[in-house]
């Protein structure tokens, strides 16, 4: 238990999605303007994360890895398939996200309408394949570990978007020079956020 | 179609393809895209332009494919479609680099396989590919390539040099005898934040430079 709290909170405040590998900038920087937006986005991709990463541990487990099909038969303890990575995982995401956006639009209207535009944009998140692609390299012992890591990293990138969007909003009103306005002072302060972040380095349970 | 002018192959409306991505149209200072796999392996000069090269390449041999399906790609299933074009090219991109660059493979982590969910590459398929001809598509992937890899270059020269005193591992502050009067690397550089600020400071020169890319709020 305690070593599951430990991955839980290291993947949210020390291995930052996006202040410690940069993951998921792109919808972090083009949907960060308003708070009430970046909660939306927020949300949506601790679901996704939350429900791919332990399904990538169960394929990468019995499907990929080198003698993971030996559940089939002895023959197989030789196959070596972690060369189709890449393809399954991002088949993966997609099919999830196709899913859970169906299964939010049937069973909670509200939060499909407030999610919508959204759901679509995550499949090519880079934070939800990094995610997955960080479970496979780190190679967890179980997959109560990998969905402690998943929830922490979905939360830990809630919390810089947030953040962020927050700032910006109360940026409008200040006096930013013409050239940093809107993008490059956006890199600035997300650069100044992570220094603040790294000051949770070696935190330990 | 045979009434069509024939375009010759280095026109200038072809050369233009590929010089606006490397200033006014930039993916990473001025449209914001492809910045997730970036950043995170500029902490040495060497990944950063093996980097730069696996996008390039990526970039402009996917843009080709799906140019020449474009006519046969359903609207509905097109994402799917590049995604999978994508993620065959990253593989062959991977597996070449695990076998004959390993230690730089080995740097760049995950963060090949990431090449995938780059923005830049699904928004080229989708802005450009989807409507022009082969030709075209591969000089706007290779442009744009060569304008994501120049700011990865940029930062990865800037972080290496001044975090680690040294450039492709040669230690030029060494050879100039720097250390002796009392110079230490800036080991902040190394860290990833100082990525975000670098690349702030090259947006914010090249806007001043360039006034029209100034940010109306």
């Amino acid at each position: 238990m305690e070593n599951l709290l430990n991955i839980f909170i290291k993947s949210i405040f020390v291995d930052n999605m996006v202040f410690a590998f940069f993951l998921g900038m792109c919808s972090y920087l083009a949907v960060s303007k308003t708070v009430k937006t970046s909660i939306g986005l927020g949300i949506a991709v601790i679901l996704v994360i939350l429900i791919t990463v332990p399904v990538n541990y169960l394929i990468e487990n019995y499907i990929l890895k080198k003698g993971a099909l030996v559940w089939l038969g002895e023959g197989f303890a030789e196959v070596d398939l972690s060369f189709l990575t890449f393809i399954v995982f991002i088949a993966v995401i997609a099919a999830m996200v196709q899913l859970v956006e169906m299964v939010i639009e049937k069973f909670s209207p509200a939060l499909y309408n407030s999610l919508g535009i959204f759901l679509p944009l995550i499949a090519v998140n880079c934070a939800i394949l990094g995610a997955s692609l960080f479970m496979q390299e780190r190679e967890y012992q179980s997959i109560a570990e990998a969905t402690a890591f998943g929830l922490g990293s979905g939360i830990g990138w809630m919390l810089a978007i947030v953040g962020i969007s927050a700032i910006r909003e109360k940026l409008r009103y200040s006096n930013v020079p013409d050239p940093l306005k809107g993008l490059g002072i956006t890199f600035i302060l997300t650069g100044l956020m992570a220094i603040a972040f790294m000051g949770f380095m070696g935190i330990k349970l | 179609m045979n009434n069509q002018e024939k375009e010759p192959m280095f026109s200038a409306n072809n050369l233009k393809l590929f010089t606006t991505p490397l200033s006014r149209g930039n993916p990473i200072t001025v449209l914001v895209l492809g910045i997730c796999s970036a950043l995170a392996i500029t902490v040495k000069l060497k990944p950063s332009l093996v980097m730069a090269l696996s996008v390039t390449i990526v970039m402009a041999i996917s843009n080709v494919v799906i140019a020449i399906m474009r006519k046969y790609i359903p609207e509905r299933i097109r994402i799917i479609v590049q995604l999978v074009v994508i993620a065959t090219l990253v593989i062959l991109v991977d597996q070449f680099l695990k076998a004959f660059a390993f230690d730089v493979s080995k740097q760049l982590s995950v963060f090949v396989g990431l090449i995938i969910t780059n923005c830049i590459i699904m928004g080229r398929l989708e802005a450009f590919a989807l409507a022009n001809k082969p030709w075209p598509s591969f000089i706007d992937g290779l442009g744009n390539g060569a304008g994501y890899g120049i700011i990865l270059i940029i930062v990865g020269f800037f972080r290496e040099f001044l975090g680690s005193g040294t450039i492709m591992d040669y230690p030029v502050m060494e050879k100039l005898g720097i250390y002796s009067i009392g110079y230490e690397n800036n080991g902040m550089m190394i860290l990833p934040p100082m990525a975000l600020i670098v690349v702030g400071i090259i947006i914010w020169f090249q806007r001043s430079r360039d006034k029209s890319l100034v940010e109306k709020s």
